[in-house]
């Protein structure tokens, strides 16, 4: 064309970055990459091909990893490990040499990432790698901070990562920079689809200065996942699929290895009548055309107030209609490639047969390579399948609302949890509905931010962990201390027991704010140690736990009520008990034949106190984020969460999970020690005078192994944790994996918890994302 | 192609009723009015990512520059501007760039847009651009600030039109705007469309002064609604004048009164834009959110008076592959 006819058209024409100096690093490298272990390439062994998904052209040959290979690479970080820890200020200096050479090498990082995932250059040369970058400079700062801010946290030891294709160097960031700023050493697995960005990385590393074996990149296939996941690790990072993080939480069950998922979603995107509607309309294109909708977080699934749904659609299909789809290189295309005919494929066979009114960005797709056009599909209902799975592709689904509340209901509406965008030009709407969406991030007015300051991840099915923030770093290290082992505690029996008199009380179950006989209808003799018959505990079974579940569900007020109002019952329930701490010290002393009873209605009291006192004080946090707006860590209750009570101590057991878990809102059900259930009976009557609303907490009784597996597998509970003396925690960490809830366990073990952890495991941080400005 | 039209065109060519039904306006609509939203976080972001998303490259910025000299309303507003200094101006808007380099580009008979001028300066332009088929465009009403007799900036717009310009550039009255006095600006801008006549009317926002983008968005809205045939951000005079933040506004209000009205109504984004690669982006900016339609003189002009001379010289090297220099390049 000549330019008096570009002049007429005015087309946009190609604007091709160019592949060169990546190719040549390529060839460089050999064009085949073995492993990086221990600060050196390996020769590579059996290969796979590193495929170009606009092309098909083969980019390079990548090793597939043996068992070997994850055995040395392993043993090199477990040897570089300790040293590594000592130093953070040079672990400081080694992150902030990583940053600067990851943007002194930004676009051989873009155009290789492009090359080799698909992804439009613009959005891996503007994001990607910049937020990169970002994530180490910001934990080289973790790293210098780790002795004066964290003195009591100390490392996990040698983590396996293993990470997607969606955003390769991001995502190995976002597992790197913390693992390595808080003194640990990793083995990670770049996904199959696309290595050579990792392998950069490892080049950048020996460039860094990074001490041999700190960072350790095997490549492959699921297989090779499965060998980290198996090794000789401390902890085990992953970022994909909820199928495999499904697979990998069954696969370190009882392996004491520490578990962040960061899985799936089906984010919802909501758009009030009073929205910038066409603002809304654009937050769309980086809600599900962002990295052709292969985002964990994409908002995929379009939830519109029905006046305005009509005008949003015919704006949103316009919009669609100038999206530019092409070569991913061409630095004025808005869609790439999907990675892989494989995800093509998936996508398709999802999409096709679709109910709905279907839009399609027009025109053909370039006549080879994996591409899919950018799609919407309205008029679907909640029961229709696309708007329940996942469908990591471009693929938009819409249905429409009436009021907040039924926008929060839908929204809510989904076994996912991760992310979740809300357009209205009211504060308060705003601010009222980001607390009631279930996700890890709210976005008021934007979508897909992310900053390394800003912890993200999810909730239910979405996986559990965060990542960035002072709240990532708990992922990445344990509190300091020792634990003992435990060792399981049999009740005492006897033949022929005599009751103690006078003994007119019947132990029932707690459930609802009312007692409650077992629903089986059997009970079991608790004896002294000298075989006095001290009274019934109720078993409770399958059904009661249902019925506790059920009534924490509707006592979920609880976790909307005032830190003030919370902490004012826990006083109460502290007040009750030390009116009545004779009797529970006699019957503590009774239960376990010691004489430590007064002191241990002592220690609950002052824990009463304790949380209490935290009750009204976690306080949210708001993040120093690079926008004119802020991000706030919000401090949510977990939920409804299922405990399992230390056998030791039988008031304590009780009081010190469920006393922190219930000042931060959460809805417990106790099942009390397991040899001495009686302290946690009795604790009922103290709950009944204490202005405890019914349903908060509820008390079982019973043989805990009975009631794991229900437990661990009830999808009503968002947590289980287990300090119970019987080996559970396997049982616990497996049967999870259903419902991917978040499980604490003792592996059979007992320490003590300092408050830090306490507060981790009672909340969850909900990031919300408020940019402002008029 | 057949070039040859180029080289003769009509006097009203640049003017919309030769294309689309001159925007007549509608009755004002407060409840649509005071419904505009506009987030500024929102817009700002959409906007700071919009040179990143685009780029046009060797033919295509060639053509994609000589369409922004096309779209230029050369401008000379200065209080020492004399009759010499416009006809220099006149000048430069019939030959905007080197005829070796318009005719290396194939682009022989390019035009600027139109060239804008103050009323005492109307005169001498159109004199000097006759037979050229450049239109003469008038800044008026007390530009800039609009704050002398209301009967006089009536007059004034008479005045212009009667010396011969086909374009007044009106500014509205601020407070209006920031009183949230809708009523009065629809009234302000009815009668100065109506005292333009045939003349097309171009309405300053003076969005610097305007405070928010929700007010760009709703004052956009009531001069359409009155019937502006353009809606311009900027005297020039402000402390802030054209930016992406507040064209993404203002076009986005031109989009909702057409698919509204079906009155296509055209925009011009006025001071600060210099630079070629400037041009470039909201060219881009117009294509994907307006249409292709929008990228024509009759629905778009730059105002400006600096961004030619970058334009020439990046022209120049896109022909020769070496970096250019100003004295090279004819001034106006």
């Amino acid at each position: 064309m000549t330019v008096k006819e570009i002049f007429e058209t005015m087309d946009y024409g190609p604007a091709p970055e160019s592949a060169a100096p990546a190719l040549e690093w390529l060839v460089d490298m050999g064009d085949r990459f073995g492993c990086f272990i221990d600060g050196k390439f390996t020769d590579p062994g059996e290969t796979f091909e590193a495929k170009n998904p606009a092309t098909g052209n083969v980019l390079a040959h990548v090793t597939q990893a043996g068992q070997a290979d994850v055995d040395a690479a392993v043993t090199a970080a477990r040897k570089a490990q300790a040293k590594w820890a000592k130093d953070g200020h040079k672990r400081a200096r080694t992150l902030y040499a990583i940053a600067r050479l990851l943007q002194k090498h930004a676009r051989l990082f873009a155009v290789l990432e492009t090359l080799d995932n698909g992804k439009p250059i613009r959005e891996s040369r503007d994001i990607d790698i910049p937020l990169a970058a970002r994530h180490f400079y910001y934990h080289a700062g973790m790293a210098e901070l780790m002795d004066e801010e964290l003195p009591d946290q100390v490392p996990l030891g040698v983590c396996g990562q293993i990470v997607p294709w969606n955003f390769p160097l991001l995502m190995l960031a976002w597992k790197i920079a913390p693992a390595l700023a808080m003194g640990n050493t990793v083995v990670l697995k770049p996904a199959e689809y696309t290595s050579l960005t990792a392998l950069l990385f490892a080049d950048i590393c020996r460039q860094a200065g990074l001490p041999r074996g700190v960072v350790n990149i095997v490549t492959g296939d699921g297989a090779v996942g499965e060998m980290i996941t198996a090794a000789d690790v401390d902890k085990i990072a992953f970022t994909g699929s909820s199928a495999v993080g499904r697979r990998i939480r069954a696969a370190t069950a009882g392996s004491g290895k520490a578990l962040t998922l960061e899985l799936g979603g089906k984010s919802p995107y909501i758009v009030f009548e009073d929205a910038d509607i066409d603002s809304a309309v654009e937050g769309l294109v980086d809600a599900i055309w962002f990295n052709q909708g292969e985002v964990c977080c994409a908002g995929s699934r379009l939830l519109v107030q029905e006046g305005i749904a009509p005008r949003f659609y015919d704006k949103l299909r316009a919009r669609m209609d100038t999206l530019r789809l092409g070569d991913p290189l061409d630095k004025a295309i808005d869609v790439g490639a999907v990675v892989d005919p494989v995800q093509l494929q998936a996508i398709t066979k999802m999409v096709d047969g679709a109910q709905g009114d279907i839009h399609r960005t027009p025109g053909p797709l370039p006549a080879q390579g994996c591409y899919y056009p950018p799609t919407l599909i309205t008029g679907l209902s909640p029961a229709d399948r696309l708007m329940q799975e996942e469908i990591f592709g471009p693929v938009l689904v819409s249905t429409t609302f009436r009021t907040p509340a039924e926008a929060v209901e839908l929204a809510n509406n989904t076994r996912y949890g991760l992310a979740a965008s809300l357009w209205t030009e009211n504060i308060n709407l705003a601010l009222d509905i980001a607390p009631g969406l279930t996700a890890g991030v709210v976005w008021v007015n934007a979508t897909n931010l992310f900053d390394a300051a800003a912890g993200f991840g999810g909730v239910r099915e979405s996986g559990f962990g965060r990542e960035g923030g002072w709240e990532g770093l708990m992922a990445y290290t344990r509190p300091r201390g020792t634990a003992k082992k435990l060792s399981p505690i049999a009740p005492y029996t006897t033949d022929d027991g005599d009751p103690i008199p006078p003994l007119d009380r019947t132990a029932k179950l707690y459930i609802g704010g009312k007692q409650a006989r077992p629903d089986a209808g059997y009970s079991r003799p608790v004896y002294t140690r000298t075989g006095k018959l001290l009274g019934h505990a109720s078993l409770a079974n399958r059904k009661d736990l249902r019925n506790a579940v059920e009534a924490m569900t509707a006592a979920k007020a609880w976790s909307a009520t005032t830190g003030h109002l919370r902490a004012q019952i826990l006083y109460y329930m502290a007040e009750n008990l030390s009116a009545r701490a004779d009797e529970f010290a006699s019957r503590i002393n009774a239960l376990t034949g010691g004489r430590s009873g007064e002191a241990e209605v002592t220690q609950a009291i002052r824990t009463l106190f304790k949380w209490a006192a935290w009750a009204d004080k976690h306080d949210h946090r708001a993040k120093p984020v690079p926008l004119r707006g802020t991000a706030l860590a919000m401090n949510e209750p977990v939920g409804n969460i299922g405990v399992l009570c230390d056998d030791a101590r039988p008031l304590m057991g009780l009081i010190e999970p469920v006393a922190p878990a219930l000042a931060m809102g959460n809805r417990v059900a106790a099942v009390a020690s397991g040899p001495y259930p009686l302290s946690a009976t009795d604790f009922y009557q103290v709950l009944e005078t204490s202005d405890l609303p019914g349903g908060v907490l509820n008390i079982l009784t019973g043989d805990h192994a009975d009631l794991v597996p229900h437990m661990a597998a009830h999808a009503g509970l968002d947590a289980v944790w287990s300090f119970s003396s019987s080996a559970l925690s396997a049982e616990i960490e497996r049967a999870s994996a259903a419902t991917l809830k978040r499980t604490w366990v003792n592996n059979g073990q007992t320490r003590t918890w300092p408050s830090a952890t306490w507060l981790a495991q009672a909340t969850e941080v909900k990031t919300v994302w408020i940019p402002y400005g008029e | 192609m057949n070039t040859t039209d180029t080289h003769v065109t009509r006097a009203d060519a640049h003017l919309p009723q030769v294309h689309e039904p001159r925007n007549a306006g509608v009755a004002v609509d407060l409840s649509w009015v005071r419904a505009v939203q506009a987030n500024t976080s929102a817009i700002e972001r959409r906007a700071a990512t919009l040179p990143g998303r685009r780029s046009v490259k060797k033919d295509h910025q060639a053509a994609w520059l000589c369409k922004a000299i096309s779209l230029i309303d050369l401008t000379t507003l200065a209080g020492d501007d004399t009759e010499g200094r416009v006809r220099r101006l006149c000048a430069k808007a019939r030959q905007p760039a080197r005829a070796d380099i318009l005719d290396a580009l194939g682009m022989q008979g390019l035009t600027t847009g139109a060239v804008c001028v103050y009323h005492e300066m109307v005169a001498p332009a159109v004199e000097a651009l006759r037979g050229s088929g450049i239109p003469v465009a008038a800044v008026s009403t007390g530009f800039p600030a609009g704050l002398s007799p209301y009967r006089l900036r009536l007059a004034e717009i008479g005045e212009s039109v009667a010396a011969g310009a086909d374009e007044i550039d009106i500014v509205i009255s601020r407070r209006h705007v920031l009183q949230g006095n809708w009523q009065a600006l629809y009234d302000e801008m009815r009668e100065m469309r109506a005292a333009c006549g045939e003349a097309h009317v171009k309405a300053i926002l003076a969005t610097g002064e305007l405070g928010t983008l929700r007010n760009v968005a709703r004052a956009s809205l009531v001069c359409m609604m009155a019937g502006a045939d353009f809606i311009k951000t900027s005297t020039g005079k402000e402390g802030v004048n054209a930016t992406l933040p507040v064209s993404l506004t203002m076009i986005r209000a031109i989009r909702d009164y057409e698919t509204r009205t079906g009155f296509k109504v055209g925009y011009k984004p006025a001071g600060g834009i210099s630079k070629a690669k400037d041009a470039l982006t909201y060219l881009a900016l117009i294509k994907d959110e307006l249409g292709n339609r929008w990228l024509q003189p009759d629905l778009f002009r730059f105002g400006a008076s600096s961004l030619l001379g970058d334009i020439e010289r990046q022209l120049e090297h896109h022909l020769t592959g070496a970096y250019s220099v100003g004295w090279r390049h004819a001034v106006g």
